[in-house]
C-alpha cells in the first residue's frame, strides 16, 4: 500500500510493490514518475494530512506486521476505535509534526560527538565559526576516544547526534555489532580525504602483490576504510582475510603504532596520514580518491528517536551541518578552516598538517610535493546508492549473512529526501534522484543490481 | 665528620636525579643526519623529519612546557581543552566518589564476612573471581548497562577499589584477639556495642591498610578509565596529547599522576598512623 493511503482501511494491503520495483507502491511510483517529468502533482489533501497518513500507516505497520492480523483487528473494533487506541500508545500528533519541521528548536543545548580527524571538519568548524549559533543552537562538540565509544555514547543519548563512519548507522540499524536501533544519516561529512600510508621501510614495495603477510590498521570494522582497503587488496589478487592482517585501531593511535613498527601501514582518515608523513614515519602510497573518486567517508548521524522527540532541533542541526559543509567545499575557505579547527580544543594537530590535507598541496613523504585540490572534498548529499554499495561490501565480507533488502535499508538510514528539502530551503541545488552510479577502481556499480555486482567478485568471504 | 642518614640519602637522591636528567638530555639530542630536501618540501614537514630532532623530547622541552602549564593551570578553552588543574580536579572528584562508594560498601560487608565464617566461605569464590578483573575489561559492560559514561567511570573505580578493602576488613575483623572478645562477652556487652567499641578499634589498622591499597588502585584505574571514556580528567589529557603525538605533555601528565598518587597515599598513611596502637 502507499504510504499516503489510509492505513485504517481494512480492505487494503500494507505491503505491496510497484511495476518497476523501485517504489513501495504503485501510487508512489506514479508520483515519482510525474515529478521526474516535471508534471504538476495534485496533492491528495493538505500537506499536514498527508504527513499524518504516512506516520499513521508506519505505526500501523509496526504494530501489525501481518496484514491479516491488522485487517481482523480493524474489522472487529472499527477504524475510529483503532485510531483512538493506537494514539494512546503512540502520540500520532507529535510524530506527524516531525515531518512538518518548522518552528523553534525544542532543545537548544545539544551535544555532538566527534573523532579528531579532518573528516569531521564540518561538525567541528560549525562550532568556532558560528554555524550552529546561526541556526539558533548552542552546540557543544565533544571529542571522543574511538568509534565504539562514540557509538555507545550516542546510543546512550549522551550525545544528541554525532560524527560516525558512513557504514556505522547502517550497521547499528541492522544490529551488527550492537543492538538494532534505528539510526539515520541526514548528511555526509566528507568525500575522499583518506589514504593508504605505509611505513618508510616499505618505500620500494609499491606493488600490492608484494604485501602478503603485512599488517594493516583500519579505524573500525564498519568503515569505508575497511571496505576500500579490502577492495583494493582483492583487486590486486590478495585475499584480505587470509593474506594480510587487518587490525581495528582508533585513528589517533595509528601513527604511534606505525612508529613502533606494530603495523606496516594503514588506510586511515586524514590528518592521520599526513601526520605520519609530517613526523617522518611513513609515506603516502595512494590517496583513497584513486580507488574511488568521490567516495563517502564519514557522516553526521542521529538516532531516529532524536528526530521524533526534537524534530526542530534536528532540522536546525542538519541545516547547520549542510551550511558548514557547503562553506568547506569552497577551496578559498580551506586555509581559514584549517586554522579554526587546529587548536587543542578541536583536532589538536599542527596547522601545517591540516592545511596540507585541506588545500591538497602536500608532502608525499618521499621528498616530493604533490597537489590535488580534490584530495578531500565536502558534499552533504546522502546518496542512497552509497548505502547500497556499503551493504554489498558488508555482504561480500560476511558482516551480513543472508539476504538483505538493499533499497529498504538504504532509504531508511540515508535520509536523502529530508536533505533535499533542507538543501532546497537553503537555496542550494540538490540532485533530482537519490541513486547514482559510480565506479570503483574502474568497475561500474549499478545501484539497481546490487546482487549481480556482488556476484561478480572472485575474492570474497565464502558464506 | 658524619652527616645524618637523612641528609646522606637526600644527597644520593639528588645525584641520581641529576644523572637521570643528564642521560636523558644526551639521549634525546638531535642527530642532525638528515637527507637533502627541497626547501618547499621541508616547509611542509615536521622538525623530526627536517632537523633530525629526536621524537622523544629532552628534559629542557619538558621543563619549559611544564612551566607553561604551571603558569595557567585553570584555563578553559571549551569542552575539549582545559587547564591541567581543572583536569586533575575532575579526576580527583571521580576517584573520591568511586572510592567513597567503595568504602561504604566494603567496610560493612567486610565486617559481616569477618564476623560470620559461613558468609565468608559462601562469598569467597565470587570475590576471588571478581578481584583480578582489569578496569578496562569492565568498561564496555559498564557503558552498555549504565548508559552514562561519567557514572560508568565512577562505577569502574568502585568495582576495582572495593576488593582490597573488603578482604582487609574481613581479615582484620576475623583476626581480632579472641581474649578481647571473650572479655567483652563476660562483661555482657551487646553485639552492636561490641562491634563498635571492641572489634572496630582492634581491626582499624588492618582496615586502613586495605583503604590505602585501594586508593592506589583507584588512582591507577582513573587514568585508564578516562582514556577510554574521554571528555575530562587527567586520563583524557594524556589521550588527547597522545593523539597530537605530544610526548612532552604526556611526560608532564605522568609526572603529575605520580605526584597526586603519592599525596593521596600519604594522606591515608597518616590516617593509618592515627589508629595504630601498640600491643
Amino acid at each position: 500500500m502507499s504510504t499516503f493511503d489510509d492505513p485504517f482501511d481494512s480492505d487494503r494491503k500494507l505491503s505491496a510493490g510497484c511495476v518497476c520495483g523501485q517504489h513501495r507502491s504503485a501510487a508512489e511510483h506514479e508520483y515519482a514518475e510525474r515529478t521526474l517529468r516535471c508534471e504538476p502533482v495534485t496533492p491528495v489533501s493538505s500537506e499536514e494530512k498527508r504527513y499524518e497518513g504516512v506516520v499513521a500507516s508506519a505505526v500501523m505497520r509496526a504494530v501489525f506486521p501481518k496484514d491479516a492480523a491488522r485487517r481482523a483487528f480493524l474489522k472487529s473494533v472499527g477504524a475510529s476505535t483503532a485510531l483512538a487506541a493506537l494514539s494512546q500508545f503512540f502520540p500520532l500528533k507529535t510524530a506527524t509534526e516531525v515531518f512538518a519541521q518548522s518552528g523553534a528548536p525544542e532543545k537548544k543545548d545539544l551535544k555532538v560527538g566527534f573523532i579528531p580527524i579532518t573528516c569531521a571538519t564540518p561538525i567541528i568548524m560549525a562550532a568556532p565559526m558560528g554555524f550552529y549559533a546561526k541556526n539558533g543552537l548552542n552546540v557543544e562538540v565533544v571529542k571522543t576516544a574511538g568509534w565504539a565509544v562514540i557509538r555507545d555514547k550516542t546510543i546512550n543519548k549522551e550525545y544528541d547526534a554525532s560524527h560516525m563512519l558512513a557504514p556505522m548507522p547502517i550497521a547499528i540499524t541492522l544490529g551488527l555489532g550492537a543492538n538494532a536501533i534505528p539510526f539515520t544519516v541526514p548528511a555526509i561529512e566528507n568525500i575522499n580525504g583518506q589514504g593508504i600510508t605505509l611505513a618508510m621501510k616499505h618505500k620500494d614495495k609499491r606493488d600490492p602483490k608484494d604485501w602478503k603477510g603485512m599488517k594493516f590498521a583500519i579505524p573500525f570494522d564498519y568503515s569505508m576504510h575497511n571496505y576500500l582497503l579490502r577492495y583494493y587488496l582483492a583487486e590486486h589478487g590478495l585475499d584480505p582475510d587470509t593474506d594480510v592482517q587487518l587490525r581495528s585501531v582508533p585513528p589517533p593511535e595509528m601513527v604511534a603504532n606505525l612508529r613502533a613498527d606494530n603495523i606496516d601501514g594503514f588506510l586511515a582518515p586524514d590528518n592521520i596520514c599526513q601526520r605520519a608523513i609530517y613526523d617522518g614515519v611513513g609515506f603516502m602510497h595512494i590517496l583513497s580518491k584513486e580507488i574511488w573518486d568521490g567516495h563517502p567517508c564519514c557522516t553526521f548521524a542521529a538516532s531516529r528517536e532524536f528526530i521524533t522527540t526534537s524534530p526542530n532541533s534536528f532540522a536546525a542541526l542538519t541545516r547547520a551541518i549542510v551550511d558548514a559543509t557547503a562553506f568547506a567545499s569552497k577551496a578559498e575557505n580551506r586555509k581559514q578552516i584549517a586554522e579554526a579547527i587546529a587548536p587543542a580544543n578541536y583536532i589538536n594537530a599542527p596547522v601545517t598538517v591540516l592545511e596540507q590535507v585541506l588545500t591538497g598541496t602536500y608532502a608525499d613523504g618521499l621528498g616530493g610535493v604533490k597537489t590535488d585540490p580534490k584530495r578531500v572534498d565536502f558534499d552533504p548529499f546522502p546518496w542512497q546508492s552509497f548505502a547500497v554499495w556499503m551493504l554489498t561490501q558488508m555482504k561480500r565480507w560476511g558482516q551480513i549473512k543472508g539476504d538483505v533488502d538493499y533499497k529498504a535499508v538504504a532509504e531508511q538510514v540515508y535520509l536523502a529526501t529530508d536533505t533535499k528539502k533542507v538543501m532546497a530551503e537553503m537555496g542550494l541545488s540538490p540532485p533530482a534522484t537519490s541513486y547514482k552510479s559510480f565506479s570503483v577502481m574502474g568497475k561500474t556499480f549499478d545501484p539497481a543490481k546490487p546482487d549481480d555486482y556482488l556476484a561478480s567478485f572472485k575474492i570474497r568471504k565464502s558464506s | 665528620m658524619t652527616f645524618s642518614l637523612r641528609f646522606r640519602a637526600a644527597i644520593v637522591s639528588i645525584v641520581l636525579f641529576a644523572a637521570f636528567l643528564g642521560i636523558w638530555h644526551i639521549a634525546t639530542r638531535s642527530t642532525s643526519a638528515v637527507g637533502n630536501m627541497s626547501p618547499e618540501y621541508a616547509k611542509l614537514m615536521g622538525i623530526t623529519a627536517t632537523q633530525g630532532k629526536s621524537a622523544m623530547p629532552g628534559p629542557l622541552d619538558v621543563g619549559a612546557k611544564l612551566w607553561e602549564h604551571v603558569k595557567r593551570p585553570f584555563y578553559d578553552n571549551g569542552p575539549n581543552d582545559k587547564g591541567l588543574g581543572i583536569q586533575l580536579g575532575y579526576s580527583i572528584a571521580r576517584v573520591g566518589l568511586g572510592y567513597l562508594l567503595a568504602v561504604l560498601v566494603a567496610i560493612p560487608l567486610g565486617f559481616l564476612i569477618g564476623m560470620s565464617p559461613l558468609i565468608s566461605k559462601a562469598l569467597d569464590p565470587f570475590i576471588q573471581v571478581l578481584k583480578p578483573i582489569s578496569p578496562l575489561a569492565w568498561m564496555p559492560l559498564a557503558l552498555y548497562t549504565i548508559k552514562d559514561s561519567s557514572i560508568s567511570a565512577i562505577f569502574v573505580i568502585f568495582i576495582c577499589s572495593v576488593w582490597p578493602m573488603l578482604l582487609n576488613t574481613a581479615f582484620g575483623v576475623a583476626s581480632v584477639r579472641k581474649e578481647w572478645i571473650n572479655v567483652a562477652r563476660t562483661l555482657e556487652v551487646g553485639t552492636i556495642r561490641r562491634a563498635f567499641t571492641v572489634i572496630l578499634p582492634a581491626a582499624a589498622p588492618t582496615i586502613l591498610t586495605g583503604m590505602r591499597i585501594s586508593i592506589g588502585i583507584a588512582w591507577l584505574v582513573i587514568v585508564a578509565a578516562e582514556m577510554l571514556v574521554g571528555g575530562t580528567g587527567i586520563g583524557y589529557f594524556v589521550w588527547n596529547e597522545w593523539n597530537n603525538l605530544s610526548i612532552t605533555n604526556v611526560i608532564i601528565a605522568i609526572l603529575l599522576i605520580g605526584i597526586v598518587g603519592m599525596l593521596l597515599d600519604q594522606v591515608l598513611a597518616r590516617c593509618a598512623r592515627m589508629v595504630t596502637f601498640p600491643e
